[in-house]
């Protein structure tokens, strides 16, 4: 009896609150857009039965989505954006996990707690930070006028540079932290093993240490793509007009179009574009756990 | 032996630059007395001041608090529940399915989320107001108190709880008198993870809320769609000394703990 309370609670919670929403978005988005409240058709009616119900929904946004370029452009977007700010986070992120990794054992500590602060402190304040530091007169700018690397202001707020920037800076410590377990796990003895045969360290390096880190990379990769994806704070903050990302769509369509149907359509493709990636986060993930024990 | 190289010293400097700069000029500029975020024209904390003169954002800050304290508290009690149910329920029919779902929020876009939640309490017709954040915040964030504390449950050691059964306890005062004292620290760190994400989270929130409830993030992410503004970073950098000095002291508070706990176990292992 404790035991199917103990497992009821949570599990009726999350039907409740996870997986009966995601039906209803999914019923949503085979609706119809009506001028009503709530704004969309049919709403369920006991009466009519379940047929009359179901035989009233049909797959209309979605070919909307498909016809109209404006959809998309936005996914392609979001895909280009999250995959380049991916592999720039994945290039400024390996360095820093890289020596931290091999900074002296008694820094480390100090050094974990140096990328976990920023990971604890407001996503949107570390967002809004950048506005002021990119901005045409923001110091960026200052300082390029100053040392001379620019002649006039450049535009980078509002573009899809600032972006880059805001994703980069953001979800960094996501990159850091698992590419530093990795290599913090490694057994130093196969470097020197490597060297003593003769690699160059260079080659050592990418023979041995980037191999061995592999599930760090990984894991690092999709905690920052995945939610990169459907991103919507970072666009509308620090992109411009012309910065497309599908989470900024799904959000304007929403709450400015009041559309939701398309809305909800919307997020549905967006969750099957992310259901490859998330399937394989969470078969590396086994892996590693698997490999530890 | 390892050492640092040059290329390692000039990658940790420039890495850590990077991430803090950016609020470092922050804060130097809450601190400013033009109203110019960018062009410094003395010491002054009259940001500060007209910020308290807010009261549309202390307001704010009380509806976000208020939803940060309810939601992770009752998704720290869930998420442990949850944690357990994986790591001890062995199997039961659903089985994979719970643990899907307390998987995939975590990676979730949060604007799938928001609209979904949003959805479902306008289908049965609740109120949109604390409540329903409430709501929606301890969803989500009971998935991270289980990941925590199902971690924690893993690498614990089963025989303890075994011991207690066989001296007499009941499983309630099993839990209570031997694996709750053990996964403290892990149930700690999940209620600050959960709270900390509450406090965070605009778009979940601006999806569930209703005309009236607004919480900080909402009110700050309005004011600074439009530009800079000196009172939202004197408000940030509040923000962030107190997460800061929240992060410092939680890791002193878990490590007097480790170094308690590790020096009872060498006792117990002495007079044994």
């Amino acid at each position: 009896m404790r035991r199917f309370l103990l497992i009821s609670v949570p599990y009726i919670w999350l039907l409740a609150l996870f997986l009966v929403p995601f039906v209803i978005v999914l019923k949503i988005s085979l609706s119809d857009a009506a001028i009503a409240r709530p704004p969309y058709m049919p709403t369920f009616d006991w009466a009519e039965g379940i047929w009359a119900f179901l035989s009233q929904l049909d797959l209309e946004n979605f070919t909307w989505l498909i016809e109209d370029d404006l959809y998309w452009k936005a996914y392609l977007s979001s895909l280009k954006i999250a995959l380049t700010s991916t592999i720039l986070t994945l290039f400024v992120g390996y360095p820093i996990a890289y020596g931290m990794a091999r900074a002296p054992e008694e820094w480390r500590p100090m050094l974990m707690m140096l990328v976990i602060l920023p990971f604890w402190t407001s996503f949107l304040i570390r967002v809004y930070a950048w506005k002021g530091i990119l901005a045409n007169e923001g110091f960026l700018n200052q300082f390029l006028l100053w040392t001379g690397l620019a002649t006039e202001p450049l535009q980078i707020l509002n573009t899809t540079t600032a972006v880059y920037i805001g994703i980069v800076y953001t979800y960094l410590p996501f990159m850091i932290l698992p590419i530093y377990a990795a290599l913090d796990r490694m057994d130093d003895s196969l470097i020197e093993a490597a060297e003593d045969l003769g690699c160059s360290r260079m080659s050592a390096f990418w023979l041995v240490t980037i191999p061995l880190s592999k599930g760090g990379i990984i894991a690092g990769c999709f905690l920052v793509f995945i939610p990169a994806m459907g991103e919507f704070v970072i666009p509308s903050l620090l992109g411009g007009s012309d910065t497309l990302m599908i989470g900024k769509v799904l959000w304007e369509e929403f709450f400015s179009n009041r559309d939701w149907p398309v809305a909800s359509a919307v997020a549905v493709i967006l969750l099957l574009i992310l259901v490859v990636p998330i399937v394989l986060f969470q078969r590396n993930q086994q892996k590693e756990q698997e490999s530890d024990t | 032996m390892k050492r640092l190289s040059a290329f390692n010293v000039v990658s940790l400097t420039l890495g850590f630059a990077f991430l803090y700069i950016p609020m470092l000029i922050l804060i130097l500029f809450s601190f400013n007395e033009s109203k110019l975020v960018t062009v410094w024209a003395g010491f002054s904390t009259k940001w500060y001041g007209e910020l308290m003169q807010n009261e549309a954002m202390l307001q704010a800050a009380w509806v976000t608090i208020k939803v940060a304290v309810f939601s992770s508290t009752i998704a720290t009690v869930l998420g442990t529940m949850a944690a357990y149910v994986l790591v001890r329920s062995g199997r039961f029919l659903g089985r994979t399915l719970f643990s899907g779902m307390i998987y995939a929020p975590l990676v979730m876009p949060e604007v799938i989320t928001g609209l979904s939640l949003l959805l479902l309490f306008i289908g049965i017709g609740l109120d949109r107001g604390v409540l329903t954040i409430v709501l929606a915040h301890t969803t989500f964030a009971m998935c991270y108190v289980s990941v925590v504390v199902s971690s924690r449950l893993a690498t614990f050691d089963r025989s303890l709880e075994e011991a207690a059964l066989d001296l007499g306890c009941s499983a309630a005062e099993a839990f209570r008198l031997v694996t709750l004292p053990i996964i403290a620290p892990a149930v700690v760190s999940g209620w600050l993870l959960a709270f900390t994400l509450s406090l965070d989270d605009l778009v979940i929130a601006s999806f569930t809320t209703g005309p009236a409830a607004t919480t900080l993030p909402i009110k700050i992410f309005s004011a600074v769609r439009l530009g800079v503004s000196p009172e939202i970073n004197a408000l940030s950098t509040i923000m962030i000394g107190i997460v800061t000095v929240g992060v410092i002291s939680a890791s002193l508070v878990s490590k007097r703990a480790l170094v308690k706990q590790r020096q009872e176990e060498q006792e117990a292992v002495r007079t044994s």
